[in-house]
This record gives structure tokens, sequence and C-alpha cells, in this order.
């Protein structure tokens, strides 16, 4: 704990009563008022969450979106300046090194959002297989990030940087200055709920995270820590780097087909690997998993049909919105079907469960 | 500050015991309550159960955590509280009253003696919440 890394915002945590714990070697909040009473502030009304642990890097030059793009699974080809991607970031053998926000800020300026954990080993990925005109620098050190998520979000967002951020749409990502620095505002999240992830310099965050908390009152503001993050990801099926999705793991088999352009122009790392993936038919995939008795499945359970272990539970937990035990695991293609009956051993009982569909949670849509 | 009772026996993994007339009461602590967060599933075991002293005899859940439940002493499962399948939460708002979580029929009385007083597990909570 010691050895951690603070964020700009650490300060504020410890001065909320904040459970901290270490996390990609950063001492970040994992609780403030309760997982619960955090998740459901997400839901209902708008949280606020330190998320300056992710790494952000930044890519410049005349080359600079045909270098990332050669990078990247989807195409950021497919979209105008100012918009958002998700992606993964694959090797060459097809195995996901990250999955990642890309940020298209215009032809000659790249703005990638990469996890804590593969901060390091991405940029050096990343580098290696850098071509063209094309710089790349880590600024995660210089920038922190809080992400303003649920359906109040847009409206604390316009109170704070301007009625016009409270016009935009998903996906999309403008420059707005905050106090005199220059933040990049992000319509993009984790959680499923409209909202923004604003990356602003160090030394304007705790300003930040104050003007939205005051500005928010009346929405029923408050922080949220990792603990409601990971439960608001995991009712959406959001995979997390690590969990539900690595190196021994393809885009194609994580459900990530929709971000995998395997016949984009100029191709990108990894695609030979999984354009052979792809021709050969896959033997497993990551599906959506319900349980129908009582029990939570966690990280690693088996998951058992016809008396044998066919896969493992990658990320799971009980619902804080439905109640009901959810889970991501990787079944064989065979018993990926929506509606297949499994089951999934809790400490040596063999709980009923099916396979549904994502999200597990639909979010109100005003 | 963790709310520690007087009147009754601790143990090392937070659980509490309360002798009342031929039973034990077992709970888990207000200190194991606040470390675990928001419970959200209680597993319990059957009426009938027989425990030796240390024996797992169910879990507590929360989103980030399942900790099992260790028998202070031994003896057999005469009770469960099964309020807890649908309001788990009781462990949080009244550990010591509604959230109580087991009644056993013990058999000797001295494993209940050796348990810790409230003042040895105060020591302990400060030790462990340094």
């Amino acid at each position: 704990m010691t050895e951690a890394r603070r964020t700009a915002l650490y300060d504020v945590h410890v001065a909320l009563g904040a459970r901290l714990v270490e996390f990609a070697g950063y001492q970040m909040p994992i609780q403030y008022d309760g997982i619960l009473a955090e998740h459901a502030r997400v839901r209902e009304n708008v949280g606020l969450f330190d998320v300056s642990h992710m790494g952000e890097v930044h890519v410049r030059g005349p080359g600079a979106l045909a270098a990332v793009n050669r990078l990247i699974t989807n195409d950021l080809h497919r979209v105008e300046d100012g918009r958002a991607q998700y992606t993964a970031l694959c090797a060459e053998d097809g195995g996901i090194v990250d999955d990642l926000i890309v940020y298209r800020l215009a032809e000659d300026d790249v703005f990638i959002c990469v996890n804590a954990s593969n901060r390091a080993n991405d940029v050096e990925h990343m580098r290696a297989h850098l071509t063209g005109d094309a710089t790349l620098e880590d600024e995660s050190d210089a920038w922190s990030q809080i992400a303003v998520q649920g359906p109040k979000a847009l409206t604390l967002l316009g109170r704070v940087l301007g009625a016009d951020v409270a016009k935009m749409k998903p996906f999309r990502v403008a420059r707005r200055d905050f106090r005199g620095a220059s933040c990049l505002v992000a319509t993009t999240g984790y959680t499923g709920e409209k909202g923004a992830e604003i990356y602003v310099p160090n030394d304007h965050a705790a300003a930040l995270w104050a003007a939205l908390t005051d500005a928010g009152h009346d929405l029923g503001v408050g922080p949220v820590g990792l603990g409601a993050r990971d439960t608001l990801r995991l009712e959406m099926g959001y995979c997390l780097y690590g969990n539900d999705i690595d190196r021994s793991t393809s885009p194609l088999e994580a459900g990530l087909g929709w971000v995998t352009r395997l016949d984009k122009a100029g191709g990108f790392v990894g695609r030979d690997a999984l354009a052979a993936q792809e021709a050969r038919g896959l033997t497993r995939r990551l599906v959506a998993l319900e349980l129908d008795e009582r029990g939570i499945p966690r990280h690693d359970f088996p998951i058992v049909a016809g008396g044998e272990v066919v896969g493992r539970v990658t990320s799971g937990n009980q619902s804080p919105t439905t109640g009901r035990a959810i889970a991501l695991g990787y079944v064989p293609v065979a018993l990926a079907e929506p509606g297949t009956t499994l089951s999934i051993d809790v400490r040596g009982k063999l709980k009923a469960a099916h396979v549904t569909t994502l999200p597990f949670y639909h979010p109100a849509r005003a | 500050m963790a709310d520690i009772r007087p009147d009754l026996r601790y143990t090392e993994d937070h659980e509490w015991a309360r002798p009342d007339g031929d039973v034990v009461v077992i709970g888990i602590t207000d200190f194991a309550q606040a470390q675990l967060g928001d419970i959200v599933m209680v597993e319990l075991p059957r009426v009938g159960d027989r425990l030796n002293k240390g024996d797992t005899f169910g879990t507590v859940e929360s989103p980030k955590s399942v900790s099992d439940l260790f028998a202070p002493v031994s003896g057999e499962v005469v009770e469960v509280n099964g309020a807890l399948d649908d309001k788990p939460e009781l462990v949080n708002s009244d550990c010591y009253g509604e959230g109580w979580i087991v009644k056993l029929r013990a058999g000797d009385a001295a494993e209940l003696d050796a348990l810790m007083d409230a003042g040895a597990y105060a020591k302990h909570v400060a030790e462990a919440d340094h």
C-alpha cells in the first residue's frame, strides 16, 4: 500500500472516507458509502468516478490516424473527427493485448485511453508496431480522468462545462476549457448510462471534482468507487481486461467481432490470425449466463454441462439492479446459444444456469 | 468504532456467540459486517447439521467478497435465520439482533468459555484494523 501512487484526487477520497485499495499501482477508492448505494446513484442520478489510474497515449503527426488504424481492430475511417471508438488491440497471433477507447481528434491527432494495468505493455507494443509519420507519447502521468455517469450526468456537465456539452451525443469528444485548463470531454463510459469521461490536467482535477460536486447537489451527485464500477460494467456485459479478455483470448471469441474489421483497408496487427480463426470456425465464445438458483457465480467457477467442465466464469456477481445472479464465461460454441441450459459449480454445488443475451440490464432511456 | 457488546463471546474470525438457554446464538460482529460492506447473500447450513468447532458452516457474500463462517463452538444446528434469504442486509443493519445467523445446541460449555471476551476481542480488532 505504501508503495502505491496517489492520484491527484487522493486527498478528496480520504476526506470522503473512502476505503482505498491498491489497484494497478495506485491507491484507488474501492467504495465510499457502499457499493449498492453507489451503484444505485449511477443508475438513478449521477456519480463521479476517479479513474485517473487509466493510461493516456497520444499519437500525433501527419500519419497519426493511419498509424493507429494499423494497430487497432476497429476502423477509424468509419468515423469523423470528434468521435470516439471502442476497439481491441491485438498481437500478431490475434490475442488481445488490451481493449481501448480511441478518440479521433483530427487526422494528425489521436488520443487513446488504455487500461491502467496494461499501460507499459501497450506503449511498448504500440511503439513496436508504429508505422509511418507519427509519434507516440505516453501522457498518463499528466492526465487525471473523472467519469461522470448517470441519467442526470449530462445536465450536470452542462452546468459545469457549458450548455453545449449537455447536448453531446454518445461517443463524441470535444476540447473544453475548465478554468483555463484544456480538457477533453468524451461522452464515453463504462456503466451503460449517459455521461462523459473528462480528461483533465492533474493540477485542475480536484477543482473540477469540487465544481461537479457543488453544481450537482440537487441532482443527487456523489462519488462512486471501483467496486460499483465493476458491478455497473458487468450488468452491461462490458469486458474487463484480465478477467474476460486477455492475451489468450481473441476478439472474435470475446464477442468483439463488431469492433473487428477484418476487411479494413490496410489491415491491422493480428488481422491474418483472426481471419484464419474465423475461417476455421470458433471453438468457444464468451456468453452471458444467468443463474436459475440461489448463489453468486464468481471468477474462475467451473461451468458444467453433461457432467463435464466446459468452461470457466470470467466475471460474476449479483446484479445490484435486478438482484439476479449474472456471469460471463467462455463455453464451447455448441453451448453458446441463448436459452442453452448449463450449470455453474458454486463452491462444490451445481447450480442451474442458462445462456442469455446482453445486456443483463437495459438502462432507462429518456 | 466497531460496536463490541460486553455480553458476548468472540472468535478471531469475527463471529460472536451468545448463550440463550440451552442453545448458543451465533452471528458476525459489527467489525466484520463493516469490513465486508453490503451483504448480498448469506448461505446458511441446514437444521440438523452437526458442526465441530472451527467447521465452515456457511458463507457471507458482498459484491466484492466471499467469506466463510466458522463455528465458534461444536453443536447441532437447531435453527437458522431464514429471514436472511430475502434480507441479507439485516447482517449490516443489526448484526447482533435481527441479523443473527444460526442457533446451535452446544455440547461442551468449556468451548464457549474459551472464546474471547469483549476486552480481548477489542484488542484483536484494534490489531486487525491497524
